[in-house]
């Protein structure tokens, strides 16, 4: 219930963000690590496969073609509109957190291509409160999923948060319903979404788009659920079997399809889309001819909005 | 008035009560001796109303936050009981269990058949253990979806109500998804080709309360709350002490006049004096009546342009600067 409880690991977890030095030490088997040798390979340790956090900006580095990404609504700012304060003032928290980063808020939005394929893409970084979805992430996902809508093409939600952003109350809770209602715009249109779960991955984050994916890929030993491990703990008074909430865990119980590493993200990604939307369509035909086909062989897929109840929408999503 | 068998009076509510016992006192005398306490008995009742009013008026975010966990505040079956005929309950997610911290079901409502789902918690211990506090399991938000699709199927409007300390944080929930049920109940409820109306009725917390909230029309009784966490959690968190639930409550915005500004909730649904426990019977009446207006209209628009609108009318949420 209490799911931002987690953040209350925040300031721990921001220890394991990418330090500075010229070594760096695995969170995981402590080996030390040279700085360079690490960057090389993605910030996955070379001894136990490690994934550090990276920023948003990795994480666009990795996943897509070498600059083919064109950011998009950039200047989305956050407000105050509860005007938020405990110890200290949520604008004061904001600041802090874009002078710290770099970035405006929370996610990052834009085009880009992965193998030359197109795609439009909104990558979340946790070094930014956390990662927090508040109104101004919830808006720029739900532009991201518009744009992915009006150019038919496929949309890549990159995640990793720590749930909704209390300081922005029931606000902050409305951005799941409303990220996922545009999901839902996009999935009855019939353009695929792959969401890339990446450490951590918790809350209200996980409770909307990050589970609606038509395809879940995960980075291994990402931590991914929905209660923070705290509050499960206090609540059944035991202690959390092992491995408990990872990319592994879920692999094991149903909810990721697959764990790929970082280094192998961008070819599986592509893969995928080439499979599921291919831009130069099949045998010669293009894809708008490739669409028709399929949506007259099977019309639940491309399910007309005119349909009766109970029909086509209810298999979307 | 007064309720009988009540258990708990709240601080605030102490001096009202006090009062009306002693009205009851008075009546008791006069009956007994026969002496006219007429005058007397009418001044210590007009007293009593001004008293009411004034602690009714300016009722903190904390004291609404208690209000709405009245434990003798209605729950969703007693609603159901009161608002619905012939209400048939269904049971099961159809894949692992059923879930007594969601009630699902068919029912008559004057002239609809409607699907009423909601959460449930209980009476006292052992019913609270049953319904484990109205705390949802995957199952439950499954069982609601299930059901919910059910409606849609026979062109029946869902009627959702809301009402629990949050999903279950248990290590069970999440092996089965509990992100995932949740996911998918806002997802497909928000194409759901059938009205929707949505009153909370008691406590909304966080994605547990969201999971069975996406609808055209959200309706909140006047001592409810609804946010993203539970006032304690939020101190627990930003004031690193559980006791500054209080400043959290004010500081978070989760009463209905706040929600209703910021285009979360749509009517506030006016409870009887001194909290919907005080007269179950009114409660459940007013708030039959909003659903039915809202039902009466939301019948009239053509499914695509529901869901078209339902939609939008969730992208418009949130604040901000560009
Ligand atoms: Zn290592």
């Amino acid at each position: 219930m209490d799911w931002f409880k987690r953040k209350k690991g925040i300031s721990g977890n921001e220890r394991k963000s990418i330090p500075d030095g010229l070594w760096v030490k695995c969170n995981k088997c402590n080996e030390i690590i040279y700085r360079r040798e690490l960057q090389k390979r993605m910030f996955v340790c070379p001894k136990c496969n490690y994934h550090f956090r990276v920023t948003s900006k990795e994480f666009i580095q990795y996943y897509f073609d070498e600059g083919s990404f064109r950011e998009f609504n950039q200047n989305i700012r956050s407000v105050d509109p509860l005007k938020f304060k405990d110890s200290k003032k949520y604008t004061d928290k904001l600041k802090e957190a874009q002078k710290k980063t770099g970035l405006n808020e929370a996610v990052v939005t834009g085009d880009a291509t992965i193998h030359g394929q197109p795609v439009v893409t909104a990558v979340m970084d946790f070094f930014f409160i956390g990662g927090s979805m508040g109104s101004v992430v919830g808006e720029k996902i739900s532009r991201a999923i518009d744009r992915a809508l009006e150019k038919r093409v496929p949309l890549i939600i990159v995640a990793t948060s720590g749930g909704a952003r209390m300081m922005e109350g029931a606000l902050s809770l409305m951005q799941m319903a409303k990220t996922s209602a545009k999901l839902a715009r996009l999935s009855d249109a019939g353009i695929p979404y792959i969401a890339v779960l990446t450490d951590p991955t918790t809350g209200g984050t996980t409770a909307s788009f990050a589970m609606l994916g038509d395809i879940h890929i995960a980075e291994p030993g990402a931590l991914i659920g929905f209660a923070g491990q705290r509050v499960i703990k206090q609540t059944i008074g035991q202690d959390l079997p092992e491995g408990f909430q990872t990319a592994e865990f879920l692999l094991e119980h149903g909810f990721v399809d697959l764990i790929v590493a970082r280094q192998e993200m961008r070819a599986t990604l592509a893969r995928i889309l080439r499979i599921l939307w291919p831009i130069n369509g099949e045998n010669g035909k293009s894809r708008e001819k490739l669409e028709t086909a399929g949506a007259a062989a099977n019309p639940e897929v491309h399910s007309d909005n005119s349909s009766p109840p109970g029909t086509g929408r209810q298999t979307a999503g | 008035m007064l309720k009988k068998n009540f258990r708990m009076i709240l601080d605030f509510e102490k001096p009202i009560v006090e009062l009306e016992k002693k009205i009851a006192e008075m009546e008791e005398y006069a009956r007994e001796t026969g002496m006219d306490l007429t005058e007397d008995i009418a001044r210590l009742t007009k007293k009593v109303e001004t008293l009411r009013k004034d602690v009714y008026s300016k009722l903190t975010p904390w004291q609404r936050v208690q209000l709405a966990r009245h434990p003798d505040r209605p729950y969703t079956l007693d609603y159901i009981q009161r608002m619905a005929g012939d209400f048939i309950e269904l049971h099961g997610d159809r894949y692992f269990a059923d879930d007594p911290a969601v009630v699902a079901g068919i029912a008559r409502i004057e002239e609809f058949r409607v699907v009423i789902i909601g959460q449930q918690k209980g009476r006292d211990v052992k019913e609270n253990l049953y319904r484990n506090f109205g705390m949802s399991n995957p199952e439950g938000y499954r069982k609601a979806l299930r059901v919910m699709k059910m409606g849609a199927k026979f062109r029946m409007p869902v009627i959702s109500l809301i009402d629990t300390p949050g999903a279950y944080p248990g290590v069970g929930a999440e092996e089965r998804g509990q992100a995932e049920a949740i996911a998918r109940n806002l997802l497909e409820m928000s194409h759901l080709p059938v009205p929707i109306v949505i009153a909370i009725i008691g406590e909304g917390a966080s994605g547990g309360a969201l999971g069975i909230g996406v609808g055209d029309v959200i309706l909140m009784m006047e001592n409810c709350w609804y946010s993203v966490i539970s006032p304690e959690g939020c101190a627990a968190i930003l004031w690193r002490d559980n006791a500054k639930a209080p400043q959290a409550a004010e500081a978070m915005k989760l009463t209905a006049p706040d929600l209703l500004e910021m285009g979360i909730i749509d009517r506030i649904v006016p409870e009887p004096p001194g909290g919907a426990h005080w007269d179950y019977d009114q409660a459940a009446a007013t708030l039959k009546t909003f659903i039915l207006e809202e039902l009466r209209r939301l019948v009239t628009i053509p499914p695509q342009e529901l869901i078209e609108k339902r939609v939008e009318k969730f992208a418009r949420m949130g604040y901000w600067k560009e």
